[in-house]
């Protein structure tokens, strides 16, 4: 393989692998605090998508502030998804959120083919994303380029949020123990939602990306990325933010190099995945980290 | 500055307090004593917003606070040292603190706190960038006790502070909270350790299976027939 193959390759593979990350970033965070697999999450996903082809097709508003409005919708999605959804839910059964969570995941799919018709439709995406750019010699398109890097600054963010801040702490602390960090002063209401927007948002960014790599649409279009986003998450170990990444990483990066240097085992590459899923749970049934720190 | 009265909580069918009352005066140091399973627990827990009473009412300097989420509580000056400690182990020594004043938010008078806490609490500032859960049992319990002074409360509520630690660490957190209230501060501690927290309450209660049954100074409990044979050994 010739060597500009091979970097095109290495950023691909990187740019999937943080893609699956900021989804399963979603996952395990929601799970970290309410102990709900969120099924909604890949759908949540794909509505992201559709609220940039609906702004951008629909309305004058440059494509650039179409993304940045989607990730704000999404955001408001997320946190009305637990607020109606599973709020109530609070305190029931673990079962009784799992229903609800696969019940949502019903809904916005169904909703989507009712809304917005179930024919997949053209992504839409600035020109300046196909553009191919020459760094020493290798080409490569600016999306490949511009993905991981998204995806390192929205790490960043995260990392920011749930470090640096208040409501951070209070993530950290409620993922631990409700009651205690509720006499701490901590509004558990206020956390969850904010912990819902973070998901939110990452799927949202991630979704975008994602839609510009492979620009097709339909209201199914979550339904994959989420489940393998979801297995990143637990290979990772679920509820722990650094095994979101790293299992994310994992599965995205190896895909791309699978397909990459054996060709023709890429018809397994899905397979591949759940191998990994399965050895990790073998040799170590809490994923590769423990939970969230 | 606290007034319990004829509060009612059950869990399901348990009738956990039935209907007690009890007092805390401004600047005193009042104890709550009972075996295990009493309600002890559950009365700082009905008081810190976590349990539900069926009814009754819980005043904090005249105003009701029943029924008011923890957060809100909490920000009306009533801080918890938990029962077990429950520091957060995910969370630095330093972020443990900072939770405990999660209601503040002036940055100057919070590290005013924590540097009061530090004096207090030596040790604890030695480790300030560690784990919470790695410290010993005796460095959780103080810092336990600072998270709940970084809320600058006005009432210092500590349930069972001295269980499972070492004699010699238990009289440590006597002497602590001796202290604290001598600074000014109005404390109510819930213990099974009745001597000491007898020889330290200006006023007690003790508590049998929800019900007050006994109530007097510190002193007068320390005499008293009935609390020497059940919880003093005679
Ligand atoms: N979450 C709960 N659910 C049901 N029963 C409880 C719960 N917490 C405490 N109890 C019961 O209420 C009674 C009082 O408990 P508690 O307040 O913890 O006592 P103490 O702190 O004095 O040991 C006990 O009989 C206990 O079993
Ligand atoms: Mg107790």
């Amino acid at each position: 393989m010739p060597f500009s193959l091979f970097v095109q390759n290495v950023l691909n593979g990187a740019g999937l692998g943080l893609l699956y990350a900021l989804v399963a970033i979603g996952y395990t965070i929601v799970y970290g605090i309410l102990r709900l697999i969120n099924f909604a999450h890949g759908d949540i996903f794909m509505m992201a998508m559709f609220f940039v082809y609906y702004g951008a097709f629909l309305t004058p508003i440059p494509w650039g502030i179409c993304a940045v409005l989607a990730i704000g919708l999404t955001i408001l999605l997320g946190v009305t998804i637990e607020r109606v959804g599973y709020r109530p839910l609070r305190g029931a059964p673990r079962v009784s959120g799992l229903c609800a969570a696969i019940g949502m995941s019903f809904f916005l799919e169904n909703f989507a083919i009712v809304v917005f018709g179930g024919r997949p439709k053209p992504f839409l995406y600035p020109d300046v994303l196909d553009k191919v750019v020459i760094i020493a010699g290798i080409h490569i398109r600016a999306i490949t380029f511009i993905t991981p890097v998204v995806c390192v600054v929205a790490l960043l963010g995260l990392n920011y949020l749930i470090h640096r801040t208040k409501m951070g702490l209070a993530m950290r602390a409620a993922s631990r123990d409700f009651d205690t960090a509720r006499v701490m002063g901590v509004d558990i209401n206020k956390t969850v939602s904010f912990t819902f927007g973070i998901g939110s948002g990452l799927a949202a960014i991630g979704a975008i990306l994602w839609a510009a790599r492979y620009p097709q649409i339909h209201p199914f279009i979550g339904v994959f990325p989420g489940w393998k986003a979801f297995t990143a998450a637990v290979i990772g170990g679920i509820g722990s933010i650094n095994g979101a990444i790293a299992g994310g990483f994992l599965i995205g990066f190896f895909t791309i190099m699978l397909v990459a240097f054996f060709p023709s085992l890429s018809g397994y590459k899905d397979v591949f995945v759940f191998v990994i899923l399965i050895v990790t749970l073998l040799l170590k049934p809490t994923g590769l980290f423990g939970e969230l720190e | 500055m606290l007034k319990i009265k004829n509060l009612n909580v059950f869990y399901g069918g348990i009738h956990a307090l039935q209907g007690i009352s009890l007092d805390v005066p401004k600047g005193k140091i009042v104890t709550l004593i009972g075996a295990n399973g009493a309600g002890k627990s559950t009365t700082l827990r009905t008081l810190s917003g976590l349990v539900k009473a069926r009814d009754g009412q819980i005043k904090l300097d005249g105003e009701e606070i029943l029924g008011l989420p923890s957060n809100e509580i909490v920000a009306r000056g009533v801080a918890m040292v938990p029962e077990g400690r429950k520091i957060f182990p995910n969370l630095t020594v330093r972020e443990n603190l900072a939770i405990g004043a999660f209601q503040r938010n002036n940055k100057a008078e919070i590290s005013k706190d924590e540097e009061l806490v530090f004096t207090l609490f030596p040790r604890i500032k030695e480790r300030v960038s560690q784990k919470g859960g790695t410290l010993s049992g005796g460095e959780q319990q103080m810092l336990a006790v600072g998270r709940a002074l970084m809320s600058h409360p006005k009432l210092l509520t500590l349930d069972e502070p001295s269980l499972g630690l070492a004699p010699l660490l238990v009289k440590g957190v006597f002497d602590i909270i001796k202290h604290i209230h001598e600074e000014g501060r109005t404390v109510f501690l819930v213990e099974q350790n009745a001597f000491a927290a007898l020889k330290l309450a200006d006023y007690a209660y003790v508590m049998e299976v929800g019900k007050i049954t006994l109530q007097g100074t510190g002193q007068e409990l320390l005499q008293n027939d009935q609390v020497r044979k059940a919880y003093l050994g005679g």
